[in-house]
């Protein structure tokens, strides 16, 4: 299916002449997990905010599914669903009440209501909690909450800004399951500070920063830039790096700490093998050797605070 | 759509004791002061000689109700009314029903119809205990009709003004305060400029076109006051929203 879920082209939001978010396309096809990355201030929020017709943009356009957001904001809106950073919960209601309210606002057809808010209890997990106030919820039980009101109405779209803020690893856990399962038919947008969450969760990637988007692809390609060709090779008796070059396919060799040393190697060869063998042979006392991956945070902050390296080869 | 947010707001009202509480002190209040003038009645009329001076015990006993009701009336609603849009503010709640389906303008008059719906619990316990007294003697239902309608009029006239003041602001006592402030002037407006009769202030005062109603007397032209009235403060309301999204 290429069905397009959303069109964003050149979102551009300006806060008293200060681009908090400018020029920002993209494009979401059914089936697809977006993740929105970025350090805080980055405008994340702000670019989800007219996404779901919150905020109006200064210049751009919103497209869900075909449906203009500025020119059919209502028809537009009944295919999201959204949770905002701040859970919009009325306190004073019950769980049941407030997605009773939850689905009849997002038109959903009086017979079906009760149905809608039984499903969305049971794919959060809320359903023991149906008599209580939200206000005596803990704060992960009340994230529940604000991702049921969200997807009750069985949304194209589910925006989710930050949606694993305050949950315990095991709720992350199925909170996670929980995006990939709604992914898979309908497409959502996450936004996190969590990176590998994004690794874990996402198809595709955006990378925004001061309002510009640095980097926006599949989750592969961040991936690939994560891996690299690079090994971490630990030595008792190390040699010298002329030493190590001479084993072919490698490019590059750097010490490192406690008796590493980082060598980098060509696209398409693996010296693994001939790096055991070579130190079988000279009795370098090889101990370890290990692909020396960059933490997806080294990615990110060479994504946000330089231009964007050319592809390690 | 709009019936659902009204649904949603006395649902807010009723889910914690406030809109009891407040229904039954009001309630308590009319009914005092319906049974003190029904007991003054006789005393009175009994002092009066001649027939100039006697009127009907609808008369007496509703002037002393409904005077009562439009007065207690200009503080409870700006104490209803300031949580409509101010705490949604604070509470961040706003994108919730922003990201509905719904447009402004239905959320404005949904909160808007919820207030009045709820105060109006009110305004037909007051005219079926005046009902009441059909049982003993004969009464001039059109009296309370009149009555009942103009303070229905003057009471959405104060929701309206309040769920404007309300989206001012993040700060539910300040809208309190501020809506009280501005319906209290618009109330005595026409005790300043008393010496003139003709003057264009003394008609923008609502207690004025209330008068009318008082005296049982449905006037087109205070109905039309108050209802441009109401439409003016919902229009700025949703004016009010609108600058939210466009200016974030």
């Amino acid at each position: 299916m290429t069905n397009l879920t959303v069109e964003a082209s050149e979102l551009t939001r300006l806060y008293g002449g200060r681009e908090a978010v400018s020029n920002v396309s993209f494009e979401l096809k059914q089936g697809e997990v977006l993740g929105f990355l970025g350090p805080n201030g980055a405008g994340k929020s702000t670019t989800m905010k007219m996404l779901t017709g919150n905020l109006a943009p200064s210049a751009g356009s919103v497209r869900i599914c075909g449906i203009d957001m500025i020119e059919n904001p209502k028809e537009a809106k009944a295919l999201i669903g959204y949770l905002p950073e701040m859970r919009p919960l009325y306190k004073e209601f019950t769980v049941d009440e407030y997605l009773t309210i939850a689905a009849r606002l997002h038109r959903v057809a009086g017979k079906n209501i009760k149905k809608a808010v039984e499903t969305a209890k049971e794919r959060c997990g809320l359903t023991h909690m149906s008599k209580r106030l939200i206000e005596n919820l803990s704060n992960g039980y009340q994230q529940r909450v604000g991702i049921a009101q969200a997807i009750i109405h069985n949304p194209m779209v589910v925006i989710l800004d930050e949606p694993t803020v305050g949950l315990d690893p095991i709720q992350i856990r199925d909170i996670r399951a929980l995006i990939r399962e709604i992914g898979g038919e309908r497409s959502v947008i996450l936004s996190t500070h969590i990176l590998p969450e994004v690794e874990m969760v996402c198809d595709h990637v955006q990378i925004i920063d001061k309002g510009k988007l640095v980097f926006n692809g599949g989750i592969d390609v961040l991936k690939r830039q994560r891996i690299g060709n690079k090994l971490l090779i630990g030595f008792n008796q190390a040699p010298t790096v002329a030493e190590l070059l001479k084993i072919k396919g490698l490019t590059e060799a750097e010490v490192a700490d406690n008796n590493m040393m980082r060598v980098r190697f060509a696209e398409g060869v693996a010296p693994h093998e001939a790096i055991v063998q070579a130190a079988v042979k000279n009795k370098w006392g090889l101990y370890q050797i290990a692909p020396d991956q960059t933490s997806l945070e080294d990615v990110f902050v060479q994504l946000t605070y330089q231009e964007i390296e050319p592809e390690a080869s | 759509m709009i019936l659902n947010i009204a649904r949603k707001e006395l649902k807010s009202v009723f889910a914690s004791p406030m809109g009891w509480i407040i229904l039954a002190l009001l309630m308590f209040a009319f009914g005092t002061y319906y049974l003190n003038g029904v007991n003054d009645y006789f005393e009175v009329m009994s002092g009066a000689i001649r027939p100039a001076e006697r009127s009907g015990v609808t008369q007496f006993v509703g002037q002393n109700v409904y005077g009562l009701a439009s007065f207690i009336m200009l503080f409870a609603v700006p104490l209803l009314s300031m949580r409509l849009i101010s705490e949604e503010r604070r509470n961040q709640t706003l994108p919730f029903l922003f990201s509905a389906p719904l447009s402004l303008t239905e959320i404005v008059l949904g909160k808007f119809i919820g207030l009045v719906a709820f105060l109006s619990i009110l305004i037909i316990y007051i005219a079926l205990m005046l009902f009441t007294l059909n049982i003993w003697t004969d009464i001039d239902f059109g009296y309370i009709l009149a009555n009942s309608l103009g303070l229905f009029l003057l009471v959405a006239s104060f929701s309206a003004l309040g769920l404007y003041f309300s989206s001012l602001t993040s700060q539910p006592v300040v809208a309190a305060i501020l809506s009280f402030i501005a319906l209290f002037a618009l109330m005595i407006l026409d005790r300043f400029f008393a010496g003139d009769p003709s003057s264009t202030m003394a008609k923008l005062s609502l207690m004025r076109h209330f008068q009318s109603f008082a005296g049982g007397l449905i006037d087109t032209a205070d109905i039309a006051y108050f209802v441009l009235f109401i439409i003016t403060f919902l229009t700025l309301t949703i004016r009010r929203l609108d600058a939210d999204r466009l200016r974030g």
